[in-house]
Parts: structure tokens; C-alpha cells; sequence
């Protein structure tokens, strides 16, 4: 237990890897991206994650010098899920594009360069 | 959550179910079951958030990985599908 | 490189990045733990600005460059899918065709809870500085609950109550507020998005200095950034189709 959250963290990623490069599909491909940029927030989780401390946020019954979980992990991983989702709207922009182009989303057709 | 064993096994089983998530995401070849598989890799994401002490994190990945994404691969397949 | 040898090539390096991966974890301090630096000086820093959470102080007021540059990727990825989703010669404007029928008890749900999810958005957007929450959780919030509008009416009616325009101009709006607020604080001695307006009490609306107004510049930014992604993907979709004649 002392390393899983670590491992799972990267067996998340490298799944998402196997799954882009055995893809037959390019929107397959995305999501399986997405799916490793989730590993990415599983990993820096457990790095701040701390036994019997409670979530950063303070208020009436919880006074400000309790333990506390790490918040830089946190305020890392929040604005990357939101920004990671834009930036895999436009991959699948970009395949959309491509599919009407080429008239096909198989990476493997996909190999010349055409104007 | 201050309890000791429970706590850890809670983390454990949440570990466990993103990380069961992932291969079945992965291993969806059909692009529009994969949106609703990833809708359900969200939650299972979003739980292991929670779990882990992160509620802002939770909040971020429920809105996002549940509702947004997976609405944007379907409308694409959908455009690919119906276009050709 | 055909299929097979690129799976070996994959799978032989995937080998390879996995032991890696182990030699590292086995390195790092345990699952746990409670060695955490940053997690003392960061709590220190909230408390003295008055923010109860500690997240959005870390966001907007320590570390708020970062979530500058953020907000900026955010806003280059909107104009990218704009730009790349625009009509294209072979196709033209095809209608709608509203040949689905939406279910009553659907209709009804989806009408009522619009209002309640937008509200529920803008006070997760409002309260940043004291829940968990704040300007990206609430602005995907807000766009998801305004499509709601197309999932118990119809395109045509998502189409007539949502302006793109106008959340085009909103998220450019919500942008450049946010870099406005951070050369207000390097006009004066604080620097670069310093946190220039008075503190306030712990734990009550006021307080935490300009982090609520840079919340308030994200939601915007976010909420109008989504509405207009998904207004493009739906109009690619549902409106256009190949030129015909």
C-alpha cells in the first residue's frame, strides 16, 4: 500500500499509451489520451495525499491549524482537467477535418501527405 | 476521514476501480460506447478524488470528464458517421 | 513501419518506461506520508490573505501566473476549433432536422432544472474563496446547464436563447479582465497580480482580496469558452450538410 497509488498511477498512463498506438480509430486515439492525462492527476494526488488530514479548505468546523492535505497538488491538477478538455476538443476538431478530407479515421490509411 | 483501516481500504477499492476503468476504455473499439465508458471512468475518477481529500478536484472532474467530453465525441462520431 | 513492428517497438519500450517508472515510486516518499513543504508554507500564505480555501489562494493569489497562462491555452484552443470547424465551401447551411421526439417527463425535468443548475453554478463561481469550488468548476457548470436547454427542447430552441456571439465576445471579455486585474496590481508595489484589495474577515463573502473578482473573470471566461466548443461541434452535427447542386 505504501507505493499502489504510484502504481496505479502509472499503469493508467501506460494503458492509454497501448490503447493510442493499437487505435484503428483516430477519435478512439483521443479519448485514449484522455485517458493517460488521467493518470497524470491520479500521480500528483497520491504525492500530496496525507493519512488522517482532511480536505484544504477551512471554515466553522475546521479551524486553521489542522493538518491539512497538500493544496499545490490540488490547485495543479483542477485547472489541468479543465484545460485538458479543450485541448482534446481540438484533436477532435482536427479528425473530424480529416475524416471529411480523407474520408477515412483509420491512422493506418492515413500515410501520405496529400495537398 | 480520520479512521484508520477503513480509510485505506476505501483508497485501495477506488485505486483499484480507476485503474479497471481505464482498460475498459481502452479496450472500447466502438468510439460511441467508449463516451459512455468514459463518462463512467469520470465518476470512478471523481470518487477516487473525493476519497483522496481533493473536493475541488472532484468538483473540476464531475462537470468536465462526465458532461463535456464525452457530448464532444459524440456530436464528432456523429458528424463522421452521417458525413461519408 | 507496419502495424506489428510498431506494436513490438511500443510494447518492448512500454517494458522499459515501466521499470523505470518502478525504480522511481520505489524513491519517492511513501503513499501517505506526511512530509509535505509546500503544504505548510501554502496554508500559511491563505490564512494571512483571509481565503478559507486554500486551493483558490494557491490559484489565484500565490501561484495566479500559472493559472494566467492556463486560462490563455484555454482561450487559443476555443479560436483553434473555431477556426478549424468553420463552414467549409462543399458544405452549406441544411437545417435542422427535428425528427426526434423528446419524452414529456424529459422535458419537464430538463425545463425545470435548467434554472437550478445555472444558480448553483454562479454561486460555486461566487463562493471560490470559501467552498471548494470557483471559477473553472462553476463556468463548466453554468455551460453544462445551459444545454440542458437542447436536451429537453430541441436544437432550434438551444439555437434561439443561446447567442454564440455573445459568448464569443464573454469568453475575449473574461480573458482580458483577468490580465487587467493583474497590471492593477503591478501598478501598485505588490507587483504582477498581486493581491491589491482589502483582505476582509475569514470565512465571510468579503474577504480574500481580489480572488473572488478573479473568479468571477474565469467563470466567465470558462463558462462562455465551453458554450461556444460545444455551439461549433453542435453546428457541424446537426446544421451543416454537403452542398447540394
Amino acid at each position: 500500500m505504501s507505493y499502489y497509488g504510484y502504481f496505479v498511477a502509472g499503469a493508467v498512463l501506460l494503458v492509454g499509451v497501448f490503447g493510442m498506438a493499437r487505435s484503428r480509430n483516430l477519435v478512439h486515439a483521443v479519448v485514449c489520451l484522455s485517458v493517460s492525462q488521467a493518470g497524470t492527476y491520479v500521480m500528483l494526488l497520491s504525492i500530496g495525499y496525507q493519512r488522517h488530514a482532511t480536505a484544504p479548505v477551512f471554515g466553522s468546523t475546521q479551524k486553521p491549524s489542522a493538518d491539512v492535505v497538500d493544496p499545490v497538488m490540488q490547485a495543479l491538477c483542477l485547472t489541468d482537467i479543465v484545460v485538458s478538455a479543450t485541448v482534446t476538443a481540438l484533436l477532435l476538431a482536427l479528425s473530424l477535418q480529416i475524416a471529411k478530407h480523407h474520408g477515412t479515421t483509420d491512422p493506418d490509411e492515413l500515410t501520405a501527405l496529400r495537398g | 476521514m480520520t479512521a484508520g483501516p477503513a480509510t485505506t481500504a476505501v483508497v485501495a477499492i477506488a485505486l483499484t476501480l480507476v485503474l479497471l476503468g481505464a482498460i475498459a476504455v481502452v479496450r472500447s473499439e466502438d468510439p460511441q460506447r467508449q463516451a459512455v465508458t468514459l463518462s463512467v471512468f469520470g465518476i470512478c475518477l471523481t470518487v477516487l478524488f473525493f476519497v483522496l481529500d481533493a473536493p475541488d478536484v472532484a468538483l473540476s472532474q464531475v462537470a468536465v470528464g462526465t458532461v463535456i467530453v464525452p457530448l464532444m465525441v459524440l456530436l464528432a462520431i456523429s458528424k463522421i458517421r452521417g458525413g461519408r | 513501419m507496419n502495424r506489428s513492428v510498431r506494436l513490438w517497438v511500443v510494447t518492448i519500450a512500454g517494458l522499459a518506461v515501466a521499470v523505470a517508472f518502478g525504480l522511481a515510486f520505489v524513491g519517492l516518499p511513501s503513499f501517505g506520508g506526511s512530509s509535505h513543504p509546500y503544504r505548510t508554507a501554502a496554508v500559511h500564505a491563505a490564512v494571512a490573505h483571509q481565503t478559507a480555501n486554500v486551493v483558490s489562494s494557491v490559484n489565484f493569489d500565490q501561484r495566479g501566473l500559472d493559472t494566467l497562462g492556463e486560462e490563455t491555452i484555454l482561450f487559443a484552443s476555443v479560436i483553434g476549433v473555431s477556426a478549424l470547424l468553420r463552414p467549409s465551401q462543399e458544405e452549406q447551411d441544411a437545417g435542422p432536422s427535428d425528427t426526434g421526439r423528446v419524452l414529456g417527463l424529459t422535458q419537464i425535468f430538463g425545463y425545470a432544472v435548467i434554472p437550478l443548475v445555472c444558480i448553483i453554478g454562479l454561486d460555486v463561481i461566487a463562493h471560490g474563496q470559501l467552498t471548494p469550488g470557483g471559477g473553472f468548476q462553476g463556468g463548466i457548470i453554468v455551460a453544462s446547464g445551459i444545454h440542458l436547454l437542447y436536451v429537453a427542447g430541441s436544437y432550434s430552441t438551444l439555437d434561439k436563447l443561446r447567442p454564440v456571439a455573445l459568448f464569443e465576445h464573454g469568453e475575449a471579455v473574461g480573458a482580458a479582465a483577468f490580465a487587467c486585474l493583474g497590471v492593477a496590481g503591478a501598478a501598485t508595489t505588490m507587483g504582477f497580480l498581486g493581491n491589491v484589495l482589502p483582505r476582509g474577515t475569514f470565512g465571510q463573502l468579503y474577504s480574500a482580496g481580489s480572488v473572488p473578482l478573479l473568479n468571477g473573470a474565469v467563470g466567465v471566461e470558462v463558462a462562455s469558452g465551453a458554450i461556444v466548443l460545444v455551439a461549433k461541434f453542435l453546428d457541424q452535427a446537426i446544421l451543416l450538410g454537403p452542398k447540394r447542386g
